[in-house]
């Protein structure tokens, strides 16, 4: 699903130049749900924003599903990123003015979707993630726990090929973050290519495959035995 | 998307509502500026209309390019005369200035008595009702001059009772008041006027901004003026109407050199003749119509840019402030113009809702002002309205103007990348 060879990344600053990746050679399978680890300033949040599209890498072949990722302008990562991915954030990114539903069915509108239809599926997807009964309220009406799964039905909603989360359980509490990640592994058993950036041991654990980075390369990466996250509901 | 179906698609505007009600203060603030803008020019414009239509009222019953002249006494000695001498018009003058001046088109010669300071008015007696009335002697012409609307049933005087000095008389509508009962028609019956009987021909209705003219006045024949007072061939002023196209001024300045050699004026003399030239102060007040309008134009439009600069302003700090909002859009595959168009309709939908309010408001302000306005008679101010390619032209400038302005926040909202634009906090 996803291969990258040799990517390098670096970045100005001033008149040094700080370089971030240096040579990312990496291969995801589709179905697979892989951890990103490594601590702050191993360039994980810069390969997660080249995979995706949200950031241009220096050097380098980034190829998705077999499209090859290359001098984009804003408009056609605008397509990929709507058609290809589905981002979660730390932060949960939801539009606060708008209600649960509303948010899930936005990458929809920018699909160029009809209203019905945008309707139909965001009220799906919420109910994939438990929070049908939620779709009038906005999220400051919501927990943290809930956001993240609004935010992850939202990811889900315009069915990406791969779903990226950068530190999904970053801002919320251990019981949560259980709620959080086995979501995403349900999810991810029912087919879904996922990439999980976290600097948390076990939620890495909570993944199929660990890939650790350090200054900017791979040190590290082995399949492991999923931890099935506990939910207590 | 291709951007003009952008524009009629409901969930566009859905958007555009969300982001917009989600400051409700700030949005009404902004909308206020350009409101105040289209208002101001709106009521102003429509007020400089009022008054030029209050002008043209004021006016309607005397021809545009007509004038007085009377004589008043000199003040240069010439030809052997000495200063102080009243000199008098005379019926003869009136060919004189037909002949010397091709520009005139009508000439009525007037007498009166009670008018001007001097002469006692005329009394009339009908049945043991006695009062005293202004009278004035006139030709059939003076109508083409200033126009006098006369009731149904009557009519003016005319050549005929000219000619053979008939003692007929048009009443004021105060007179008919005064001296005939309510359901008594006048049409017909006699006044005594000066001890003379005289048959009622019509009743004149009284105009606003006939000068010295009131609703009690009695028009007469002249001949039968002159062998009432024995006035013999003197006038007391003459009436004067140019052609459309002639310069009143140079009329009036004509007419009084001709009129200063036939009396034996000094050339030089500028006090021996008074006048009132209507087409020139008409002039003068559409000038100043004008210029409100233009004026309120000027304002007006000023306003308008000032305030759709403040919405260009505000929809910037908007900007600002969604920067998260607008990078996660644009992360879940907003592309760059879908951003823009977006940023951009709010600046238009605010600008033409602003308009919109303004306008109504502008309308109902012009619509008080004339229910106020509309009992007084003596206040030059009548129906204010703004023609309709006017507003339409003022919401077209705004809608333009909303969007070039809302092309510095539409670009300021692609500038930054997505991935920055995360980044914020």
């Amino acid at each position: 699903m996803i291969h990258i060879s040799n990517l390098h990344k670096s970045y100005k600053m001033g008149d040094t130049s700080l370089h971030v990746l240096k040579g990312i050679d990496l291969q995801v399978q589709e179905g697979e749900l892989v951890a990103i680890m490594g601590s702050s300033g191993s360039g994980k949040s810069t390969l997660l924003n080249i995979l995706g599209m949200l950031d241009l890498a220096d050097e380098g072949e980034y190829r998705l599903d077999d499209v090859l990722i290359k001098d984009l302008t804003e408009t056609t990562a605008a397509n990929y990123r709507n058609q290809f991915l589905g981002f979660v954030f730390q932060s949960f990114n939801l539009i606060n003015y708008k209600n649960a539903l509303e948010n899930v069915a936005l990458p929809l509108y920018y699909q160029g979707l009809g209203r019905k239809i945008r309707q139909q599926k965001a009220i799906e997807y919420l109910d994939k993630v438990g929070l049908k009964e939620w779709a009038t309220h906005l999220p400051s009406e919501l927990s943290g726990g809930e956001k993240q799964r609004v935010a992850i039905a939202r990811a889900l909603a315009s069915e990406p090929k791969v779903l990226l989360a950068d530190e999904p359980t970053g801002a919320l509490d251990s019981k949560t973050s259980n709620e959080v990640m086995g979501l995403i592994q349900q999810i991810n058993n029912e087919g879904k290519t996922i990439l999980v950036v976290t600097h948390e041991l076990d939620i890495a654990h909570m993944c199929k495959r660990i890939i650790t980075l350090k200054d900017g390369v791979i040190v590290e990466d082995q399949k492991v035995e999923q931890v099935i996250a506990e939910v207590h509901v | 998307m291709n951007s003009l179906k952008v524009i009629f698609d409901v969930d566009t505007w859905q958007e555009i509502f969300g982001s917009i009600a989600k400051n409700k203060t700030r949005t009404v603030i902004t909308v206020i500026g350009v409101l105040w803008g289209i208002f101001i020019y709106i009521t102003l414009s429509g007020a400089a209309k009022g008054l030029d239509n209050g002008f043209d009222r004021e006016f309607e019953d005397m021809a545009m390019n007509s004038m007085f002249v009377w004589p008043q006494r000199t003040s240069v000695p010439y030809a052997g005369f000495k200063v102080g001498r009243y000199p008098r018009f005379t019926l003869a003058n009136v060919a004189q200035l037909k002949k010397k001046i091709p520009e005139i088109q009508y000439i009525a010669p007037r007498n009166a008595r009670g008018v001007f300071g001097g002469s006692p008015p005329a009394s009339v007696v009908y049945k043991e009702i006695s009062r005293t009335y202004n009278i004035y002697g006139d030709f059939p012409d003076y109508t083409k001059i200033s126009t006098k609307k006369i009731y149904k049933g009557g009519r003016f005087i005319n050549e005929q009772d000219q000619e053979n000095q008939r003692k007929v008389c048009v009443i004021g509508e105060r007179t008919q008041e005064e001296l005939f009962d309510e359901d008594e028609n006048p049409l017909g019956k006699y006044i005594r006027i000066n001890n003379v009987y005289f048959q009622v021909i019509g009743v004149h209705k009284y105009l606003e901004g006939g000068g010295f003219e009131s609703d009690g006045d009695i028009f007469i024949p002249f001949n039968t003026f002159r062998n009432l007072y024995n006035s013999g061939e003197e006038v007391d002023w003459f009436t004067i109407a140019a052609y459309d196209d002639a310069d009143v001024v140079a009329v009036e300045k004509n007419v009084k050199d001709v009129l200063k050699k036939i009396h034996k004026v000094a050339p030089e003399d500028e006090r021996a003749f008074g006048s009132f030239n209507i087409g020139e102060v008409f002039n003068r007040i559409s000038g100043f119509a004008n210029g409100m309008t233009f004026l309120s134009l000027v304002v007006g439009l000023a306003t308008i840019f000032a305030g759709v600069i403040g919405i260009g302003n505000i929809l910037l700090i908007s900007v600002k402030e969604r920067t998260k909002e607008l990078g996660v859009r644009r992360a879940l595959g907003a592309t760059p113009n879908e951003v823009r168009i977006q940023i951009l309709l709010e600046s238009v939908f605010l600008t033409v809702i602003a308009g919109v309010v303004g306008i109504i408001l502008g309308a109902g302000v012009l619509a008080i002002i004339n229910l106020f306005t509309q009992d007084l008679s003596d206040f030059p101010y009548t129906n204010p309205t703004v023609p309709i390619p006017l507003v339409i032209g003022a919401l077209t400038t705004m809608v333009l103007l909303g969007t070039l302005i809302g092309l510095i926040p539409a670009q300021r909202a692609v500038s930054i990348k997505p991935i920055d634009a995360l980044r914020e906090e």
